[in-house]
């Protein structure tokens, strides 16, 4: 048991810090670079995704168990994009009636969750490491914690730059480009990290 | 064997997830005003961003709320102005299309005694091939008049239709692909390009504002403000100010006769297809 606590332990802060979806795995850049201008629009993206990111651990688990009793594991991917898609789509009618503030400002990153290679990554790595039910969760949901993380401190950087005074040149897209590349160097300074 | 099995657990996986979204359409379905659609549908869909919205989407929905007025879409024009009053139950005035009118006539060209006519140049411009980048250098430019076309085609770029081209150095509207935006006028640095109203058969092709002496120095086709044209307008919709005449298309009756007596014939008919340097080579 205690080992056991050992590992859940060790996969959160893996998946949060040192494992980070976005800046060492390099999963999910999309809406990293897209949903990242604003630090209220960032979270809200941050919370959705954690949301599914949870949500499709646990769907997965639950229809990879069905594939392997039928031995079609071989159709891990293309079953779990449908789980994925089928979760986001209601995701966004849930975010659409309860709160369209939000709904409106991830506008189309919301869909494009669907194919956020993080939720997808999270659902195959999974399998690849063979986690049990809650195990698969816990990746799922700190994963997505890691990419909020990850979005959040990007945004207030964003914000930030937005309001430098920098080069003609490196204007836009190119300094954020070179602001993520800092922020994932950053984070490499957690890949030494080894509780246990 | 095993691909039926695969393709009856996928089909069955597809059965489940599309009853569980049905199901979560009817649970979570938002009522949404109906003629946002409507509103929509009626806008060209071309988010140029003329009536000074994000997008046709962000000015239907203005529209919606009441903030925005019906008819500020140039490219729509009357049609989409009635369309949208009709859907929101109000009566829309008629909307003049308007067209955008670069304010120059210093094509280069030869004359019939074989002179060069036309805007002169005070050098050989060879920088970066963008209006504004020419504007920038010391004494303004290439072109000895201050305020003519400077021909690099920042307003072609700007431009979402394809309706200006260069001509003889000049930039020239299309009316008929022109829809009002006005992306154009923004992008010149001369803020040469006005807004006239379509089928206009007098305008004043020419921006300069500076005293008669110094305009004949730097074109042959720019406007003195020698006021001829005041004088002979039977309606009074002519006006010189500041060296420069300029229509009042509100009193203007297109009877053509500043056209005939400007001496530097810079007032032209804007429906002409060819612009004047080309028709005079």
């Amino acid at each position: 048991m205690n080992e056991y606590v050992q590992t859940l332990i060790g996969i959160l802060l893996a998946a949060i810090l040192s494992e980070n979806f976005i800046l060492v795995k390099f999963y999910g850049i999309c809406p990293f670079m897209g949903v990242s201008k604003k630090i209220d629009t960032a979270l809200g993206m941050g919370m959705a995704v954690t949301f599914v990111m949870g949500i499709a651990s646990a769907a997965t688990w639950a229809i990879y168990r069905l594939l392997v009793l039928l031995h079609l594991e071989f159709m891990q991917t293309v079953a779990f994009i449908l789980v994925i898609a089928s979760i986001v789509q209601v995701v966004e009618m849930f975010l659409k009636k309860a709160v369209s503030a939000l709904y409106k400002a991830l506008g189309i990153f919301l869909p494009l969750i669907t194919t956020n290679c993080a939720v997808l990554g999270v659902a195959l790595l999974n399998v690849q490491k063979g986690y049990d039910f809650l195990l698969s969760v816990v990746n799922g949901v700190c994963g997505g914690l890691g990419f909020t993380v990850a979005i959040v401190l990007f945004a207030s950087l964003r914000e930030r730059v937005e309001k430098s005074d920098c080069p003609e040149c490196f204007k836009g897209m190119p300094i954020t480009l070179v602001a993520a590349g800092l922020l994932a160097l950053a984070f490499m300074g957690f890949s030494g990290l080894k509780l246990f | 064997m095993e691909i039926l099995i695969a393709i009856g657990v996928l089909g069955g996986l597809g059965l489940i997830f599309g009853l569980i979204l049905a199901a979560a359409s009817k649970i979570f379905y938002v009522e949404t005003d109906p003629r946002l659609d409507q509103l929509n549908e009626c806008l060209p869909g071309a988010n140029c961003g003329g009536c000074g919205y994000a997008g046709c989407g962000g000015y239907a929905e203005a529209v919606l709320k009441g903030e925005a007025e019906i008819g500020k879409c140039a490219s729509g024009g009357d049609e989409c102005a009635q369309a949208m009053a009709a859907i929101m139950g109000v009566k829309a005035e008629k909307v003049a299309r308007k067209v955008a009118l670069v304010r120059c006539s210093g094509y280069k060209r030869v004359d019939a005694d074989g002179k060069d006519v036309g805007a002169k140049m005070k050098g050989e411009y060879e920088g970066i091939k963008d209006c504004l980048a020419a504007s920038k250098v010391a004494g303004r430019g290439p072109l000895v008049c201050k305020f003519g076309c400077l021909g690099f085609g920042n307003c072609v770029k700007a431009c979402k239709y394809d309706a200006i081209r260069v001509v003889d150095g000049v930039a020239k509207v299309d009316q008929e692909k022109c829809v009002g935006c006005m992306s154009c006028a923004a992008a010149c640095p001369r803020n040469l390009i006005v807004p006239v109203e379509y089928g206009a058969h007098v305008v004043i092709a020419c921006a300069s504002n500076a005293k008669g002496a110094v305009t004949v120095r730097g074109c042959s086709a720019g406007c003195i403000g020698c006021g001829l044209c005041k004088k002979i307008c039977p309606s009074g919709a002519i006006t010189v100010e500041n060296n420069l005449a300029t229509i009042d298309y509100s009193k203007c009756t297109s009877c053509g006769l500043c056209a005939t007596v400007c001496p530097k014939k810079l007032i032209v008919d804007n429906n002409a297809v060819e612009p004047q340097g080309a028709a005079a080579k």
